[in-house]
């Protein structure tokens, strides 16, 4: 029997759909279709100044929006070679974190709901609205941040910054006690995941899987420790692995990830230094608000930033960094204009999404859906 | 590392390698065509070097670029060895009438979807993929959007039935 599932399938998370041929209740075949949300970001990016990529790097994984953000401004500051004062990198691994809690929060209340665990959807929820306010207060956007510049931030850091992350720390940090009570030891949930679209190590690096996924097969492969940027080798975290590489081995690798951003977070916050929020390079980054209000020569670069844009030279780099679904990397080729050349994005949803037909032959339709939600995807940015 | 890979390069394929950039602590090879699986076969197979991860394919038009004359199209493989922590970059050039070049896929599954990508967007053949179809844009458009000469105005399968352009584009 040929059974479609999706494009309007709620535990598909988005518009993928997946052709299954089943025999019985086995699924024999499977092949996913995507592409339903695709955009062309990557090809409108080829028409816009450097500066006016950002806001749409966020609409890829729109439950990750920071994440994007500093992969693409890592990237282009890389191009430029260009440095960030520290206390932009410690507030950038402060909010790439807490963007990490934000994403897994979606993950683990959509993950376990499909799977049966209806409550928990409301409980991951909860959780993220206290991250959300953080974005709030940061950006005045509760998702589209857009908050990294190239070279700093968008704006300086709100008095409040402090008190309304600790507070996001204390409130996911009571959540996870939660929601380790609910699932880890429950014979549903432990039956609905516990050998369950298993991959070894080996297929999994054939496959390029990244992000938990892999460390669920147990490769240790962080792009914070092998390949550390924005100053992640001053922070101390473990990388959690797991052993079988089954759901239930990627659902607890998200929820370690998950205390050890948070002790990231606690770490920057207590070294936050002082300092200026923009690096200083004249004709490239922005001058901060205040000088352009009251200097000239800030308001003259500021208006040729924005109006034509900077020269960065000819050549082409690639940035990756531990985004929380994977390893996101920004290609970005430069002709020497003041638009890209050509950006292309790794997204890890979408290579991870190429091994779904391995995972799921030979289980069972129900191991589908449970599959899909330990890959843990956005279709936005699977599609671009 | 930069000495192992030129040296890998100089003992097995002396022939094959273009030439070499080093940009922003990243090196990249340019490699003839005829060389490029067996070059991927080789990197797979050396233990020493361990490049078992292949992170990314994508492809660049080169279209109209006064400099970038040696081929219109180049493909990126971006390889990851997770022994050495180390990232490097094969690009191979190729022809603007009929690009085509070795798939890939039967030494990396990932190459799978990443290579359908890349024909579905750029155009470039990919000889002895298994699969290649279509993966991004509807089945009934015609053309390669991420080509440089890929028409930005009219839009093929009918979305917005073209209401927002002006007649004369209309066809």
């Amino acid at each position: 029997m040929n059974l479609n599932m999706g494009p309007q399938h709620p535990a598909t998370h988005g518009v993928l759909r997946v052709e299954l041929e089943l025999d019985g209740e086995t699924v024999v075949k499977a092949t996913p279709h995507v592409g339903y949300l695709h955009t062309g970001i990557e090809k409108t990016a080829e028409s816009k100044l450097y500066y006016k990529v950002i806001p749409m790097t966020d609409r890829m994984d729109y439950l990750a929006p920071m994440s994007n953000n500093l992969g693409y401004c890592l990237a282009v500051e890389k191009l430029l070679g260009i440095e960030v004062p520290e206390k932009v990198e410690f507030a950038r691994v402060c909010l790439t974190e807490l963007t990490r809690v934000k994403s897994h929060l979606v993950w683990v209340g959509t993950h376990a709901m499909d799977i049966g665990a209806l409550s928990m959807s409301l409980y991951g929820f909860r959780e993220r609205e206290s991250i959300i306010d953080v974005y709030e207060a940061v950006s005045g956007q509760r998702m589209m941040s857009t908050y990294f510049r190239i070279g700093g931030l968008a704006k300086e850091l709100p008095d409040d910054f402090d008190r309304l992350v600790r507070k996001a720390v204390k409130d996911v940090r009571g959540g996870l006690v939660d929601y380790e009570r609910l699932l880890n030891d429950n014979m549903i949930f432990r039956g609905r995941t516990i050998n369950v679209a298993k991959i070894s190590a080996e297929d999994a690096i054939n496959f390029g899987l990244t992000g938990p996924i892999l460390r669920g097969s147990g490769i240790n492969y962080d792009i914070r420790k092998t390949n550390p940027y924005s100053g992640y080798e001053k922070f101390d975290f473990e990388v959690p692995l797991g052993r079988n590489g089954d759901v239930y081995d990627r659902f607890l690798v998200r929820c370690e990830e998950m205390k050890q951003s948070l002790r990231i977070v606690e770490q920057a916050l207590d070294g936050m230094p002082e300092g200026p929020y923009r690096a200083h390079v004249p004709g490239v980054v922005l001058p901060p608000k205040e000088d352009v209000l009251s200097k000239m020569e800030s308001l003259i670069f500021h208006f040729k930033i924005i109006t034509e844009g900077f020269k960065p030279p000819r050549g082409a780099v690639y940035q990756a960094i531990e985004a929380p679904k994977g390893e996101l990397g920004f290609y970005i080729s430069s002709d020497g204009s003041t638009r890209p050349h050509r950006m292309r994005v790794r997204p890890p949803s979408f290579v991870n999404l190429s091994a779904l037909p391995k995972l799921v032959e030979g289980g069972l339709v129900a191991d589908v859906i449970a599959a899909i939600g330990s890959i843990d995807i956005v279709l936005g940015e699977v599609d671009r | 590392m930069e000495e192992k890979l030129r040296h890998f390069f100089e003992s097995n394929f002396k022939d094959a390698v273009v030439r070499e950039d080093f940009f922003r602590d990243q090196l990249s090879f340019y490699v003839r065509k005829e060389y490029l699986f067996d070059i991927c076969e080789a990197l797979l197979n050396d233990e020493a070097l361990g490049f078992k991860f292949l992170s990314d394919i994508c492809a660049l038009d080169w279209l109209g670029d006064a400099e970038e004359r040696d081929g219109r199209f180049e493909v990126v493989y971006n390889f990851f060895s997770l022994k050495h922590k180390y990232r490097f970059f094969v690009k191979v050039r190729l022809d603007g009438d009929k690009p085509e070049i070795d798939s890939i896929t039967s030494l990396w599954q990932t190459a799978n979807w990443l290579e359908r990508e890349v024909y579905d967007l750029m155009g470039v053949m990919f000889t002895g993929h298994p699969d290649l179809r279509k993966i991004m844009t509807p089945d009934d458009l015609e053309g390669h959007p991420h080509r440089k000469d890929f028409p930005l105005t009219y839009e093929m399968p009918q979305f917005s039935h073209n209401k927002n352009e002006p007649p004369e584009v209309i066809k």
